[in-house]
């Protein structure tokens, strides 16, 4: 059965690695729902947070397809349970609407976002959770006509108490030392 | 350590030097002309060998790269002459064989302007290498060709490809050589776990049935010897599959023949009666399986891999032993003990009889008037004493060549195995004899395969390659014949060829050359072209409308093979 897994792929920082990765998906014919790229907390590795919706056989596979790339330096896969993951949404509202009436400011209040900017034509308003949360919000503030609308890809770390990118550094480099 | 004020290209050149090559395929072009230019000062210390096309030269480097267990090299230049590469580096991305191709590419500053020959040969070829990377300054070049060479032959073997910048070519650099033996985010190959190794010995010794499918890993991990002491001890009957042909000889005890679906019968029908499958260095490719669903159902699996993305990719595995199949084995034959399976072995050799009178008398012993692949194929394996290196291209012929030639050695046979690449003989033989000057090489083509890659007698008659060439003519694409025939009721869609003579042909490029029609006059052609000093072209016209039998059809069990129409 097909459901959300999280990849997370650690890297280096090569060009031309963002073809490979998603070349490893496009081949099965995968979709990628969400992409994520930035520099991970070790300087000089990155790390890609993708979203799919495949069985976990399917997944498993394609773990291990990534994880054969000359410059990935490990992924891992996790179900949407086993993570706790946010993806952002930026919200272009008319400004007419807050003059006219306080409908938006509770909108706003009861989700918990907050205002990055007002001018004279519009208002900016930021909302962090999940996609459902933040699909949500589009559809309440919609009602006024959102005038753009933009949402993240997905953010994801594990739940585990161990960094474990370190840890496997740590026995990578343990391993590449014993073949001196 | 000294270093010396080089340009790009002979930093290039002097970096191959380093990694001990001695043999270059190309073909130059504008994009590549400095790298050319440099070659010439080195024509003493390094063979190259310009062939007719590119595909030429990749095919070339991939027969050398098969029979040595070195990275070939290949040469092209920027735009067609690299996307010609193309056919090539798949084909050796899909049979594990390592390579090193240098494309030429445009200046720097004219990337991504649609200059003149300029082709994203990096993007293009991401897919089908193990690795690639484009060099823009002369100072990195020593260093990725040190990656180059590292990542094409270490763990499971690729094609690797690294593209030139013209720039690159040109600027200057301090030249000093490293050789590279690791890199962070690579590792080829993992310590074989000896608990595995445990588990595996033993299902091993518990096994009533047991089977071991061997492929080409066997030949890459150069483990030829500690599989035979293996099988020997454990005493199991082993299959090979067509990329593992002549790891072990033909006619050791143990050998059961080959799978898949022209494989033999009893390795294939056996396979769904085992109860325990050791499958080393090999893949189990859907030709090797036939029904995924009802393939080994009764067997347990222990597969022996160095490619972890390979476990559990096709079929599910009990116990995985990843690792360099030469430790991995060694450690495995301490663990198990000395046993035999006469009764099991009886059942390999009961089919074997039925294959022999359904299907082998008919190929090798034929009452037909017309000439049979096989008979041909056979005698050509029988007149050099099972000792040639076997380069065959793909279709009926391949099929039939897998079947009957016999092979005392190993590294002995050359084949497209994965990719099924047309075009793939005539090249690769020119680079199997390079690698092996001393040993008969037999490249046996199809008439359509042929003209494919037709152009490469140039190649061989200018470089004269003794290559003894077989061509077996039956005036058709004949597997796809073969298939329209049984599945698509005969309709003989576009497979029907008008062939030149070939034998002229041969004869403009100043290639000997003779057509046997007749089976009397098959061995003394065949030992006419034995006899020949030097490359010769042998056509032989074979019976219009034969098939390659046994066979597992697409989408049936390996235990559903049939042995006649």
């Amino acid at each position: 059965m097909k459901k959300e897994f999280i990849i997370t792929i650690f890297s280096e920082n090569h060009i031309g690695l963002l073809t490979r990765i998603t070349i490893v998906f496009t081949r099965r014919k995968i979709n990628i729902d969400s992409l994520t790229v930035s520099e991970s907390a070790l300087q000089g590795i990155y790390k890609f947070t993708i979203v799919i919706k495949e069985t976990e056989a399917q997944t498993q596979k394609v773990v291990n397809q990534l994880e054969k790339l000359i410059d990935v330096l490990k992924a891992f896969y996790h179900t949407n349970d086993e993570m706790i993951y946010q993806e952002i949404a930026l919200y272009k509202v008319p400004i007419e609407p807050i003059y006219e009436s306080d409908a938006i400011e509770k909108i706003v209040r009861k989700a918990g976002a907050r205002i990055l900017e007002i001018t004279k034509d519009y208002v900016v308003v930021e909302k962090t959770g999940h996609k459902e949360d933040t699909q949500a919000l589009f559809e309440e503030l919609n009602k006024f006509h959102v005038m753009q609308f933009i949402r993240s890809g997905r953010v994801a770390i594990t739940r585990d108490p161990i960094e474990r990118l370190s840890e496997f550094l740590k026995e990578r480099d343990a391993f590449l030392n014993s073949l001196d | 350590m000294t270093t010396k004020r080089v340009t790009g290209s002979e930093a290039l050149i002097l970096s191959l030097l380093e990694e001990g090559v001695d043999t270059i395929f190309g073909y130059p072009g504008g994009a590549i002309m400095p790298v050319y230019d440099a070659l010439y000062d080195y024509d003493k210390r390094v063979n190259h060998i310009l062939t007719r096309h590119e595909q030429g030269a990749i095919h070339g480097a991939q027969g050398y790269a098969r029979v040595t267990g070195k990275p070939g090299i290949c040469f092209a230049t920027s735009g067609p002459g690299a996307t010609n590469l193309m056919t090539g580096i798949a084909d050796a991305m899909i049979d594990s064989t390592p390579l090193v191709c240098i494309t030429g590419q445009v200046a720097s500053p004219l990337l991504g302007t649609d200059a003149f020959q300029e082709s994203d040969i990096v993007g293009m070829s991401i897919p089908v290498t193990k690795w690639n990377y484009q060099i823009t300054s002369p100072e990195e070049i020593p260093q990725a060709i040190a990656q180059a060479f590292y990542i094409a032959n270490s763990g499971r073997p690729g094609p690797v490809l690294i593209d030139l910048t013209k720039d690159a070519q040109f600027g200057e650099l301090d030249f000093e050589y490293k050789k590279c033996t690791k890199i962070r985010s690579y590792v080829p190959e993992k310590p074989v776990d000896p608990h595995a190794v445990k588990e595996a010995a033993d299902l091993i010794d518990a096994a009533k049935k047991p089977m071991i499918l061997f492929g080409h890993g066997i030949i890459i991990g150069r483990a030829e010897q500690e599989l035979k002491d293996f099988i020997e001890k454990a005493g199991i009957p082993a299959a090979w599959t067509i990329m593992g042909l002549s790891a072990l000889p033909t006619d050791h005890p143990l050998n059961v023949g080959m799978l898949g679906m022209h494989g033999n019968y009893g390795p294939n029908v056996l396979t769904n009666e085992a109860d325990l499958i050791i499958a080393v260095g090999m893949r189990f490719d859907d030709r090797v399986t036939g029904k995924v669903s009802e393939y080994a159902r009764k067997a347990k699996i222990i597969h022996i891999e160095i490619d972890p993305a390979e476990i559990n990719k096709i079929i599910k595995t009990d116990v995985r032993i990843l690792g360099d199949a030469k430790k991995a084995l060694k450690m495995l034959t301490a663990n198990v003990k000395e046993n035999s399976h006469p009764e099991w072995m009886e059942e390999f050799h009961k089919h074997m009889k039925v294959e022999q009178e359904k299907v082998i008398n008919k190929d090798l012993r034929p009452t037909k008037p017309g000439l049979t692949m096989g008979e041909v194929i056979s005698l050509a394996s029988e007149k050099t004493n099972h000792d040639a290196i076997l380069v065959t291209d793909v279709g009926q012929h391949q099929m039939v060549a897998q079947r009957y030639f016999k092979f005392k050695h190993s590294r002995s046979n050359v084949t497209s195995g994965g990719l099924g690449t047309m075009g793939f003989c005539l090249p690769a033989s020119m680079g199997a004899q390079l690698g092996a000057p001393d040993r008969t090489v037999i490249a046996v083509i199809g008439d359509g395969g042929f003209q494919m890659t037709i152009q490469e007698l140039g190649t061989i008659a200018q470089n004269k390659l003794p290559v003894k060439i077989i061509v077996l003519n039956n005036h058709f694409l004949g597997m796809v014949r073969q298939w329209q025939q049984l599945f698509f009721e005969k309709r003989y869609s576009f497979t029907e060829l008008q062939n030149p003579d070939f034998i002229m042909i041969g004869k403009g490029f100043g290639i000997e050359g003779h057509r046997v029609d007749k089976r009397e006059d098959l061995a003394n052609g065949v030992q006419q072209m034995l006899d020949h000093d030097g490359p010769y072209l042998l056509e032989v016209t074979i019976e219009k409308e034969d098939n390659v039998f046994p066979m597992v059809p697409t989408g049936a069990s390996v235990s559903d093979i049939i042995l006649e129409p």
